[in-house]
């Protein structure tokens, strides 16, 4: 599914967290949005997700216009970077719950369900996990957990914050090379926020740079490597990222 | 070597404190609540019996477990709707509007009582149209409802909304993004995260609603077998220095207390493993 992210703008009082941003996403490339904390990136994920609303501007998917439509409706996956999973579920009945709340014509059968249960852990490397209690499994379990469960009702799109952001830095690595093998599995068109420039370098196919609520640059790791749009771009790319500081 | 644990305070404090805790509560509560048994069993079992199966009797201990029947699922439904409001939404006036669900606790219940009187009562602002309509609020089971939910509302919502607040919204933030509706959100996310405070909440108020004196004492007019709750029939038994059956029915409303004490540690008890499971 394309993505077309036109002219979006969004303030938080006298504060323009995005300010006209554009983007055009073909059909399932892999892309991060990089920029320093209070670039906008999150905000502009929450947009397309349809958690937040656009002040100005539209988003498009697959050329239908979804600046309206709410969350439930717009066939993503959402993936926090806190996990949000349901404390109170068992791991199987988390990656369940979007199939669960269908309404009864439109849900599957309850082998069915299992089934699919059974697939997503394989997928996200945890079988056999299903009855477990969230609290019960380590940090990058849950992530994968989340990931299972934003996957579970096929999503045309796949929207991820920071999502080894509250990682180690070996559960990240791990998890970084999982969701690319996944998203290659897949092929869903994936947008995901990072503040880490290797992490964004290493993973996406391409990746727009946020800087002030406005898209510094747009384009292929090896072409901002190449030739950084501007100063700001620069600096960013050639700053040593913190991930790799704390990791020592 | 007896090496001690460096955030634990020294065995002697600890001893000292302990006894201290033990004899406050010995003093403060254990013994007055032993006392109200033994008062209650003084003329032995028959008597006690008596006092309560006594037709006026009778009529208070249903009064009471109506009153609470009744304004117990309002505070609940309304506990939930407003710490779900508070908690999960951003609004101007908020602060205002938790002052005001607090307001019970810092006006005194007898304050509550008269207001109902002001307003419903046969010379209030509202008396003479509900005279004329046939509806009697005050010196009635309306009005004793009214001034039980008056003084017991901010418990559900004042146990709920920390409990909320610290969960934030990201639980149903996810629950949306996964295609669930409004309502499915509520009901299978929101509500099974706060079953624990909400329980903890509804037996708080349930206790209060049936032990409530001072609010309830002002509306009810102390018409025996008719208007007259536990407590008050409890009073009205202890100024005509029938001690026997004031105990006695003190002795079961501290019961009724004990039960709902009881029915929290079961559950708790039995529900221990999703307990710990989910974190709480």
């Amino acid at each position: 599914m394309t993505i077309t992210i036109d002219n979006i703008g969004r303030r938080f009082g006298n504060y323009p967290a995005l300010n006209g941003v554009s983007l055009d996403l073909p059909e399932g490339e892999f892309v991060a949005l990089l920029g320093p904390s209070g670039s906008g990136k999150t905000t502009l994920l929450r947009i397309i997700a349809g958690l937040e609303y656009a002040e100005q501007g539209h988003i498009a998917f697959g050329g239908q216009d979804v600046t309206d439509m709410p969350v439930q409706h717009r066939g993503i996956g959402f993936v926090f970077q806190q996990y949000a999973l349901f404390r109170h579920m068992t791991v199987a009945k988390n990656i369940a719950f979007g199939l669960d709340v269908l309404p009864r014509k439109q849900r599957p059968p309850k082998a069915e369900i299992d089934k699919r249960i059974e697939e997503l852990l394989e997928l996200v490397q945890l079988p056999g996990l299903g009855n477990r209690y969230p609290s019960q499994l380590s940090g990058g379990q849950r992530q994968r957990v989340a990931l299972a469960r934003a996957l579970a009702r096929n999503p045309r799109i796949l929207l991820l914050d920071e999502p080894v952001g509250a990682l180690d830095a070996k559960v990240r690595r791990e998890l970084r090379r999982a969701l690319r093998q996944i998203h290659d599995r897949l092929g869903i068109t994936s947008i995901f926020v990072t503040h880490d420039r290797e992490e964004a370098f290493a993973l996406a196919d391409r990746v727009a740079i946020l800087n002030l609520g406005k898209i510094e640059q747009f384009a292929t790791p090896a072409e901002i490597e190449r030739a950084p749009a501007n100063a700001f771009v620069r600096d960013f790319i050639t700053d040593e990222p913190e991930a790799e500081r704390a990791a020592g | 070597m007896n090496r001690r644990d460096p955030l634990q305070a020294p065995r002697p404090v600890m001893i000292g404190l302990l006894l201290v805790a033990v004899a406050y509560l010995g003093v403060m509560l254990m013994l007055p609540l032993a006392a109200v048994f033994v008062e209650a069993l003084r003329n032995g079992w028959e008597a006690a019996r008596e006092a309560i199966v006594e037709p006026d009797a009778l009529a208070a201990i249903r009064l009471t477990l109506t009153v609470a029947a009744i304004s117990v699922p309002c505070n609940l439904v309304f506990g939930v709707a407003s710490a779900w409001l508070i908690a999960k939404h951003d609004f101007r006036g908020k602060e205002l509007l938790l002052t005001l669900i607090d307001l019970p606790f810092s006006v005194s219940p007898v304050v509550a009582g008269l207001i109902y009187i002001l307003i419903y009562g046969a010379h209030g602002w509202f008396g003479p149209w509900l005279e004329a309509h046939g509806i009697t609020v005050v010196f009635a089971t309306p009005g004793i409802v009214m001034a039980t939910i008056f003084v017991t509302f901010p418990f559900v919502t004042r146990e709920l909304v920390p409990l909320m607040i610290a969960q934030g919204r990201a639980e149903e933030e996810a629950a949306l993004s996964l295609g669930a509706s409004g309502w499915q959100t509520f009901t299978r996310v929101t509500l099974p995260n706060i079953r624990w405070g909400l329980l903890y909440g509804v037996l708080l108020t349930n206790a209060r609603a049936m032990g409530e004196f001072g609010a309830v004492s002002v509306v009810s007019g102390h018409i025996r077998g008719e208007t007259n709750t536990m407590p008050l029939h409890v009073e009205v038994l202890y100024n005509e220095y029938n001690f026997v059956a004031a105990f006695s029915v003190a002795a079961l409303l501290a019961l009724l207390a004990l039960v709902t004490l009881i029915l929290k540690s079961y559950l708790e008890w039995h529900h221990r493993d999703a307990l710990a499971a989910s974190g709480h």
